[in-house]
Order: structure tokens, then C-alpha cells, then sequence
């Protein structure tokens, strides 16, 4: 297997978070503003601009989706996955919600990150920011916030790493 | 880990695997808070719930926990079907797989029954209670209660089952898996109930003094098996509550020494407990029933039917 092809490197993946903290903070005026990271790595993902955002909202909730047991090909895999469980401690009826992944690609994980947000209550609004859309979506969906937009091959594989889960910031294409 | 079919004991289950259980049934206990209890992870599976023995409990905690997943559910009773009518169970099985059920949850007063079920199925079984044999989910949903109470590592801790031991299917899987977690166990019970193939390294204790002086961190009482003593193995239900029973006096010292209690329900007032156990702060025996629909809940999400057994 050739070596991974970095994509962005720490300074640039931080710009890009910065980025989307930006323009969430341009187009959401609050007061309130919930952050829903989507397990495994948009939950760093929504932590850090939880970080960056803090200061501007009078309230900024942060909460975390498993999406598994809504995973739409459950039933394909040899093995039940080991599930981490959702985390969302605050009524979510009528709140404004951001929704985070670090990759999206055929849109299947945020159509499950939906259902299952919707078992929970009935936000005012939903958004969805993600660190990198690779394209090759298989789901009507589309982000309303994006980190960076790369062309890859499907057969390519974009690969986010954060410190908090990995040893690095950075990310990579893999084929 | 590897996929498994069933699930018929506690013996054959992996250190991984009982592990996995119990830490899956943390989200799916954290599921009962939501407005919408439901995920939609089974849909399109059927859970089938096949009782030759009485039991509305366990019965309706694992119909709750297939629900809660979105299977669909489907009851099969003796007094309803066709097993009053002579039908045997091979027979019945080759209809239920005819019907295409993914899981069947069994429960049947011949120990070994599920297994032969198993054999003959491509569907999950489960076994819900065999004979004296075992009750595998009843073991998983009291260590996972423990691990509530005392933290993931149970090792020093000690529990000592009272009452019927020799009838209990339940004290045969829990104290296998309360050893499996390195707890020490022991048994206060009549000499006419004592099983004849205890292990030498349980300790047996006559009288609620010993068992007081062994310093248990959680006492569990066994249902006195009512239905199951053709032959009765003491002489009254007054007398066992008397030298068995927690009383309100045992009870005060259960409460001073901060010990705590654990029941499989159903419970016979005035025979294995008195009334103000139930309202007593360390009583478990309603925690216990909320944890076994998130520990069935796991198990179904957990098996894979159709695969090799």
C-alpha cells in the first residue's frame, strides 16, 4: 500500500476549523446554539469550535450522537459494533442544532445522525457541518458548513485525525 | 470476538463477550430516559417468545427489550397453542422455522430443552430459564446491577445467596457469573436444599449468624419455588421465613452493616423477605427489573442469527 498523501497538515486543519467556527458564527446569531458531534471523530470536531465559539453565545450546548443502532446496514455486519451510547443532556425540542462530521461522503451517517436526533425531540433547525466533503453522496443531503472540499477516487479514502482520539493533527488520502 | 448464535449459559460465553453485554447495556439502559424509548436497530427481525413454564416477568422484559429494538414480537404459550395438544417440541420447532423467526427466547422445566431447540434452528435461541439448569440473562442482569452499585471491578466483593439453592436455576448462573467477576460467594440454606454438586470452595452457612460474620456486601434471596415442591423440603412456609426469612430483625442488621439486598422476584411476602424490605434504600429488586431490559436488549443486539453455533 503506497503511503498516505497528507491533505492538511496541522496548521491547515486548524485554519479550516476556524474557519467553519466563522461562518457558523456569522449566520447563527443566537442566543442559543446547540453542538452535536457525531461519533467517532466529529465529536472532537464539535468540541474544538465549541472552544472557539464560547465566548460569543449566551448559551452553548455540546452534546455527542452514536449513530450505530440507526446504522442502515446493521443487519449486514458479521458483528454487533461496540457502542459508545448518545450523549445529549439538554432538551433538544425547539433548539437550534449544528450537527458535526469530520468526513461526509454518501450521506448515509447524518441521515441516521437525523433519525435518531429526531427520538429525542423536535429541534427548531438543523445544520450540518463537516470538516471535509469528499463527495459521493448516495443520501439527498448537503452540508450547510464545509472545512475543505478535496476530489478524491472512490476508491480513495480521506482519513481525519485528531489529537484528542489519535497521535496527530492532520489529514490524509489513502488509496 | 467471534458471531454467535445463542445464547444457553454462562459457561460458554467468553471473558470478551460477557464483557461486551454488560458494557452495551449502559446506552441501552440510558435509551428508558428519552420521550421516544425505541431504536430502530431490529426492524424487520421477529423475536419470538416460546414459554413452556409460567412467567410474566421475564416474558414481558424480554417482549419490552425486543420492542425497544423495533422487532417484531410474537408470543407462543402452552396454554394457548398447540402444545397441550401433544405437539413435541421438535414439532413445534419445525413450524416456529417455518415461520422464519430470527430469535426464539425460550423457557422449559426439562434443563437442556433450549439447547436441543438451538441445534434445530438457524434462529438465535435464548434460553430464558431451563429447568434447574440456568437463566443466563437473570446472571448477566445482576452483575450488571452489582457493577452499578460497586464499580466495574467486583473483586473483593462478596455475596451470599439464601434459600432454595438446589431449585434455583438463577443461583447456579449468577453465582457463576459472580465468580467469573472474582466475587466470593456463599450459601445460607436448608440441608434439604443444598445442591449435591456445590463446589467444595463455597462456603455453606447454616444459620444467618455465620452468614452475618462473613461480612457480605450483598445478601440475595432466592424465591422459595413454590410450584416446583411436590415433595415439600421443609416443613412450613412460617418456619422457613422464621430461620431464613430476612425478618425485620435481620433486616435491622442488614441496614446497620450498609449490606445490600437482591431478589429475582417474584417475591413471596412473609417467606424469603418481610414487607419492608421492598422499601428498604439498599434493596435492589426494582433496579434489577429496569436492568434486565437493557441487559436483554444487548443480548439481542449482541447474537447473530444464522450463524455458525
Amino acid at each position: 500500500m503506497p503511503d498516505p498523501r497528507l491533505i492538511l497538515d496541522k496548521a491547515a486543519l486548524q485554519d479550516r476549523i476556524q474557519r467553519i467556527a466563522d461562518s457558523i458564527r456569522q449566520r447563527c446569531q443566537g442566543p442559543d446554539l446547540a453542538l452535536v458531534g457525531i461519533y467517532k471523530r466529529g465529536v472532537p470536531l464539535a468540541e474544538r469550535i465549541y472552544e472557539l465559539l464560547k465566548p460569543h453565545y449566551q448559551t452553548l450546548l455540546l452534546g455527542r450522537v452514536d449513530i450505530t443502532l440507526y446504522r442502515d446496514d446493521i443487519n449486514r455486519l458479521q458483528l454487533a459494533p461496540k457502542l459508545v451510547g448518545t450523549d445529549i443532556p439538554f432538551d433538544l425540542d425547539d433548539q437550534h442544532i449544528i450537527l458535526f462530521d469530520e468526513v461526509m461522503q454518501s450521506g448515509r451517517t447524518v441521515r441516521a445522525a437525523l433519525d435518531e436526533l429526531l427520538d429525542y425531540g423536535r429541534p427548531a433547525r438543523v445544520e450540518l457541518a463537516v470538516l471535509i466533503d469528499r463527495g459521493g453522496r448516495e443520501m439527498p443531503i448537503t452540508p450547510d458548513y464545509i472545512g475543505e472540499i478535496v476530489q478524491v477516487l472512490p476508491s480513495e479514502r480521506v482519513k481525519v485525525r485528531f489529537t484528542e482520539v489519535d497521535t496527530e493533527d492532520a489529514v490524509y488520502v489513502q488509496e | 470476538m467471534k458471531p454467535r448464535k445463542d445464547l444457553l449459559d454462562i459457561q460458554s460465553l467468553t471473558d470478551e463477550e460477557i464483557e461486551f453485554i454488560l458494557t452495551s447495556a449502559v446506552p441501552f439502559k440510558n435509551l428508558f430516559k428519552r420521550s421516544v424509548k425505541k431504536v430502530p436497530t431490529l426492524r424487520g427481525s421477529t423475536v419470538l417468545t416460546l414459554f413452556y413454564e409460567p412467567s410474566t416477568r421475564t416474558r414481558s422484559s424480554f417482549e419490552i427489550a425486543a420492542n425497544r429494538l423495533s422487532a417484531d414480537v410474537t408470543n407462543f404459550t402452552v396454554g394457548n397453542s398447540s402444545v397441550v395438544k401433544g405437539e413435541s417440541v421438535l414439532d413445534t420447532i419445525s413450524t416456529l422455522e417455518a415461520m422464519r423467526t430470527d430469535y426464539i427466547v425460550v423457557r422449559h422445566s426439562m434443563s437442556g430443552i433450549p439447547n436441543l431447540i438451538a441445534k434445530n434452528t438457524t434462529a438465535s435461541v435464548i434460553n430464558a430459564g431451563d429447568g434447574f439448569h440456568a437463566h443466563p440473562t437473570q446472571a448477566l442482569l445482576d452483575v450488571f446491577t452489582l457493577r452499578e452499585v460497586f464499580g466495574d471491578d467486583l473483586r473483593a466483593k462478596r455475596i451470599a445467596f439464601v434459600g432454595d439453592v438446589q431449585h434455583s436455576r438463577v443461583a447456579r448462573s449468577t453465582n457463576l457469573l459472580c465468580r467469573r467477576m472474582g466475587m466470593t460467594t456463599s450459601m445460607l440454606a436448608p440441608g434439604s436444599l443444598v445442591p449435591r454438586d456445590r463446589p467444595e470452595a463455597i462456603e455453606l452457612f447454616t444459620n444467618w449468624s455465620e452468614l452475618f460474620a462473613w461480612k457480605p456486601d450483598v445478601i440475595y434471596l432466592l424465591r422459595v419455588q413454590m410450584e416446583r415442591q411436590n415433595v415439600p423440603f421443609f416443613p412450613s412456609i412460617g418456619e422457613y421465613h422464621r430461620i431464613y426469612g430476612l425478618t425485620n430483625d435481620r433486616l435491622q442488621r442488614v441496614r446497620d452493616e450498609g449490606i445490600h439486598v437482591m431478589h429475582p422476584g417474584p417475591v413471596n411476602r412473609g417467606v424469603e423477605l418481610n414487607d419492608s424490605v421492598m422499601t428498604y434504600e439498599r434493596c435492589l429488586i426494582d433496579q434489577q427489573v429496569e436492568n434486565g431490559i437493557a441487559i436483554r436488549m444487548s443480548v439481542l443486539y449482541w447474537l447473530k442469527p444464522g450463524s455458525q453455533s
